[in-house]
């Protein structure tokens, strides 16, 4: 019997609105794809189902990379933020991350309107059950999407950014709902799609705390948090003039050991400990009763007390998360000093659901085993909305840039905070969500927040998402960057009494004979702002040329340091390994080196380099015979 | 990391009863090297300057030290071994002096060379056919292996416990900096500076004394590998304390009561021994007989040379006889024990399934044993065994990875005085950790990440 379906045809078909669904639909229409994209709810686009901010350590450079690129991220928080802080402010200049919190509902509302004023973007409220492919030649292709009421989508590339909606389950206690965060429809037959086609999928779980009623908080019992003074906006093409609003506070307070006795009372409830919840959690993002367990020592942990927004009284009880039973919860929120009325909007639970071992994908984020097929964000198993955003971002400019028949981008590991997400994600057994951390980056002293349009605007460029006179204007930047450090290496200056006086208010030691202005600079008690004054050429340098200056040449020896590392790096990076390669006929090859070769496929002896199991020697075997062939 | 250096060195002769010794040395920096180590006797030469494949007279130094009489070829890339400037220096005084000289030119900024790795860069540069490609692979995973297995053969006991103690310690402060970068708001880092210089000086005063106190005994104790295998109750133990002069095995009548391998050093004329003595057979079901007897075999293979113990009061059974049979091309002595006993058997039939030396001994008299000592000395001269020199070379890896590693943790103190922020002083003593783990077969990566969630509860 033939049904009549309705049948369209697309360039690229992104499954998810989540924040990397967004950046994909975003990416590959802004690059001339006909789009469109699914959701379960066009009212859940940009959702933030958990934490109201955007941005913190590490995650802070992921949203600034994005934004170098060409992603929505940064401005979108930019325009929608109501407090924001520079974290790390004291350490070094590698490790300074900014951090925001977001109205989420103007965060939402925002990205939507974005979305729909952007051509070639179709947004659809439909649930994708099935994927749709060809076979020919042993190579499988994708070819489109099936929705559950029938209707099929062709297209050339199709990117999955389901999030945490695949088969979803959310609990506390002995409430189950099967249903995706905040109570919105999970997806439950993509799975089984997946399946079929040869991929592998294992599960994961994660969790929020509950809401409470601001007006039900005794904010007197708690330490009041600010925003930082001057705002510094995430994105490079943020005007900073913009972002100096008046900000909302946070709240800081502690559980005790009341909190702690109601937990311990109650730990034979929690679905985590009675084994009703099977999907592996977060270590660095543990629930209070994970807590309490894990570090028994402890007798208070903090509790981060957040708007959800300017639009409503929520408060995001931050450090709380739990999925312990409704009448536990209500009892040890109420321990805490000036939660004792608290009124809960939302309880607290943990949700359980489908993702894959990202393994199964190349570093572009497509598939091995299937052409086309692309997939990003918490489907690969990481957390937090920053890494979503920016494989969400990587997903759609690949997907585009094929389509297009030009080379994918691989970012590596010494370019940006995204390479080393990737990298990790693909070539790494990871046995729980994944968050980015500034120590994952081991040459993240080049890799700074600071210089992230330094480091990427070229390859924004590349895709087509950055302009030539964005790019010509960086471009420039970093000429004036070079000219002005030679300026301050090459400029000597004597002792003079204002020199003197500099020494001296910032306990310096004196000249004892001439010195170059890059050698004062370097000086830990001074800067290139403290020694401006001694020299007349310094004003004609824009502050962000002269910021560049001053982390270059104050930190030069260590950054030479990394530079020297990266260089070695890139060469194995740059040694390819066939796509074909059959490690069984790699002579002297030990078992667990062949084992994890085939099972993660790498594709540079560099990345091989990174894969549990495989030695030194290996590597060394391994060159050998690629040389042979 | 310091250890990246591309310029490798290494012994190429085998070790053993010759007296030349040639140093190797490969890569963009040998030229240099040499000249900082080799006065040549015309004091105007230039070593850079000189030709390829050119030889030249002189002395090795270290500082103001002389330390061999040396011939030193200079051969320029590509047409080198390697395809990579090349300097070869022909030692003349022997195996010590040429270790001194390797000491010498690593001091100087070469690195010792990773198991195999001369033949891979020879490879990789194109100086060798493709069809060869197969036995430098073995000749790589084998060397390897090799390594590996004498550094944890040798690295038990105080030193390695050490070292892992102090990665753990640095592996810490690590992840404590690192948790409060990641998550400034549980973990702060105020005052922290100070508590870390204690760490670091205390840490530094540690390996400092390993260091100098492995200048003679050094972190792997070298000697001949001397296994003592045979039957329960034939007298191990007792030729083990005999030979080390202490009670260190437990010797009764009963057979089995070794229950461990048992480790002593000792010195005999000037040769180094490691001796080893084995379990002996346990219990007398065949089972565990063939266990016993395997355990034996295989002691005795990695074994430079074996003493097999005899009981002459009893009658020797099939598994004496496959022993000896196995153990034929090896360096043996048979040890013909308890001729204070009426014999069961004869040294002429012993000798039927064996061609090694049988000394008569008795342990209980303690005749014999100067006989045997006598014997092993003469196959040292001989040339018939010889100390180990892969494990010399793993010692000089371990010791040089410690030296970093102190290296690293200065510049974490010079961090510190500088007022580096805590991000700064995470990379050396990330550094440092690596050059430790480099000997214990560890890295730092995902080490880290567990360190930090185990140790530090993070947020939201």
């Amino acid at each position: 019997m033939n049904k009549k379906i309705v049948k369209e045809q697309y360039d690229v078909v992104v499954v998810g609105a989540g924040h990397a669904g967004c950046e994909a639909a975003l990416a590959a229409a802004r690059t001339g794809m006909r789009v469109i994209m699914f959701t379960v709810s066009v009212e859940s686009i940009a959702l933030m189902p958990c934490n109201p901010n955007i941005g913190g350590s590490s995650k802070g450079h992921l949203v600034r990379e994005v934004d170098a690129l060409g992603g929505e991220m940064g401005r979108n928080i930019d325009k929608t933020f109501i407090q924001s802080k520079m974290l790390n402010k004291s350490k070094g200049p590698a490790v300074h991350s900014l951090r925001a919190q977001a109205d989420k509902q103007a965060y939402t509302t925002e990205m939507r309107k974005t979305l729909e004023s952007t051509d070639n973007l179709t947004i659809r409220q439909a649930e994708v059950s099935e994927l749709l492919y060809e076979c020919t030649n042993n190579r499988t292709a994708i070819t489109g999407v099936r929705t559950f009421s029938g209707a099929e989508y062709m297209a050339k590339a199709v990117i999955l950014c389901t999030g945490t909606y695949l088969k979803a389950r959310c609990i506390y206690g002995d409430v189950c709902y099967y249903t995706g965060p905040n109570g919105l429809q999970a997806a439950n037959y993509l799975t089984e799609s997946l399946k079929k086609l040869g991929i592998e999928i294992v599960r994961f779980k994660t969790g929020t705390p509950a809401r409470i009623d601001g007006r039900s908080i005794d904010y007197s019992k708690m330490e009041e948090q600010f925003g930082d003074e001057v705002v510094v906006p995430f994105s490079f093409s943020t005007d900073p003039a913009d972002v100096q609003i008046e900000q909302k506070s946070c709240w800081l307070t502690y559980t005790n050991e009341k909190t702690h006795n109601i937990i311990r009372e109650n730990i034979d409830r929690s679905p985590l400990y009675s084994g009703e919840i099977s999907g592996t959690g977060p270590r660095y993002c543990p629930s209070i009763e994970d807590k309490v367990v894990r570090f028994a020592d402890k007798n208070r942990h903090q509790v981060f007390i957040e708007p959800e927004g300017l639009y409503t009284n929520e408060m995001y009880i931050g450090g709380m998360s739990s999925s312990l039973p409704e009448d536990v919860q209500f009892a040890m929120y109420r321990t805490v000093p000036g939660l004792e009325n608290a009124e809960i909007v939302k309880n607290a639970y943990a949700i359980e659901y489908d993702c894959l071992p990202a393994r199964q994908l190349y570093p572009t984020l497509e598939f091995k085993t299937v052409d086309g097929l692309y997939s990003a964000g918490q489907l690969n198993g990481s957390s937090g909305y920053e890494e979503a955003a920016a494989q969400g971002l990587i997903a759609g400019i690949n997907a585009s840039l094929k389509i297009r028949g030009k080379e994918q981008i691989i970012l590596d590991r010494s370019e940006a905070y995204i390479g080393v997400l990737i990298d990790d994600l693909v070539t790494k057994e990871n046995r729980e969500p994944y968050r980015m951390m500034t120590s994952r980056a081991e040459y993240r002293l080049l890799l700074r927040q600071d210089n992230a349009d330094l480091r990427l605007r070229k390859y924004g460029y590349y895709a087509g998402l950055i302009d030539r006179d964005t790019l010509d204007k960086t471009e420039e930047k970093k000429k004036a960057i070079e000219k002005e450090k030679k300026r301050l290496e090459e400029t000597f200056i004597g002792s003079s009494d204002i020199l003197d006086a500099i020494l001296t208010e910032n306990e310096s030691p004196m000249l004892k004979s001439g010195s170059s202005l890059a050698d004062l600079v370097k000086r830990p008690e001074l800067d290139y702002e403290k020694i401006s004054v001694l020299d007349p050429c310094a004003e004609s340098a824009p502050k962000d040329v002269m910021e560049q200056v001053n982390i270059e040449i104050k930190y030069e020896g260590y950054i030479e340091r990394q530079r020297r590392q990266i260089e070695k790096f890139q060469k194995l990076e740059n040694k390819k390994i066939p796509e074909n390669i059959d490690y069984d006929q790699v002579p002297s090859l030990k078992t667990e080196a062949v084992q994890n070769l085939k099972k993660f496929r790498p594709v540079s002896i560099g990345q091989a380099s990174r894969i549990s199991g495989v030695t030194p020697s290996d590597i060394s075997v391994l060159m050998v015979y690629l040389k042979k062939q | 990391m310091l250890r990246s250096d591309s310029t490798i060195a290494a012994i190429s002769t085998a070790p053993g009863a010759s007296g030349i010794g040639i140093v190797r040395i490969s890569g963009p920096d040998a030229f240099f090297i040499a000249e900082k180590v080799f006065h040549p006797k015309n004091k105007e030469k230039r070593i850079k300057e000189q030709k390829s494949h050119t030889i030249h007279y002189g002395w090795i130094f270290d500082q103001e030290q002389p330390v061999d009489e040396v011939l030193l070829m200079l051969m320029k890339a590509p047409h080198t071994y390697t395809g990579e400037d090349t300097i070869e220096i022909d030692c003349h005084g022997g195996i010590y002096s040429t270790r001194r000289v390797l000491e010498t030119v690593v001091k100087a900024g070469a690195r010792i060379s990773e198991p195999g790795e001369f033949t891979k860069r020879a490879f990789l540069n194109g100086r060798m056919d493709l069809s060869q490609a197969e036995s430098v692979m073995d000749v790589i995973e084998a060397k390897n292996e090799n390594a590996l297995k004498s550094s944890l053969k040798h690295l038990r006991g105080m030193v390695y416990s050490k070292i892992e103690n102090i990665r753990e310690r640095l592996l810490y402060e690590i992840a404590y900096i690192e948790s409060a970068l990641d998550d400034p708001e549980h973990y702060s880092l105020d005052n922290y500076q100070e508590s870390l210089k204690h760490t670091i000086d205390d840490i530094i005063n540690e390996i400092v004394k390993l260091l100098s106190r492995s200048q003679n005994g050094k972190l792997i104790r070298e000697g001949i590998r001397t296994v003592i295998v045979g039957k329960p109750n034939a007298g191990k133990s007792s030729l083990m304390n005999l030979l080390t002069g202490e009670e260190k095995a437990i010797v009764t009548d009963i057979a089995g009561t070794t229950r461990d391998i048992l480790d002593e050093y000792i010195n005999l004329n000037g040769i180094s021994l490691h001796l080893i003595d084995t379990a002996g057979i346990r219990k007398t079901d065949d089972y565990v007989e063939k266990i016993g007897v395997e355990k034996a075999i295989q002691a005795a293979d990695d074994a430079d040379l074996t003493l097999f113990v005899m009981d002459s009061s009893t009658e020797p059974d099939d598994n004496d006889r496959y022993i000896l049979k196995l153990l034929n091309d090896k360096n043996v002595i048979i040890l013909y024990n308890k001729t204070d006993l009426a014999p069961k058997v004869t040294i002429e039939e012993i000798q039927m399934d064996s061609s090694h030396k049988v000394i008569p001994v008795s342990m209980k008299e303690e005749t014999g044993i100067e006989e045997l000592e006598r014997e092993i000395t003469e196959m040292f001269f001989k040339g018939n065994i010889a100390v180990n020199d892969e494990l010399y070379i793993t010692n000089e890896r371990q010791m040089n990875a410690l030296k970093d590693c102190v290296e690293c943790l200065r510049l974490v103190q010079n961090g510190i005085q500088d007022q580096l922020p805590e991000d700064f002083l995470s990379i050396d003593l990330r550094d440092a950790c690596d050059c430790l783990g480099y000997i214990t077969g560890e890295t730092v990566g995902e080490d880290l990440v567990e360190e930090i969630f185990s140790r530090f509860c993070m947020g939201k």
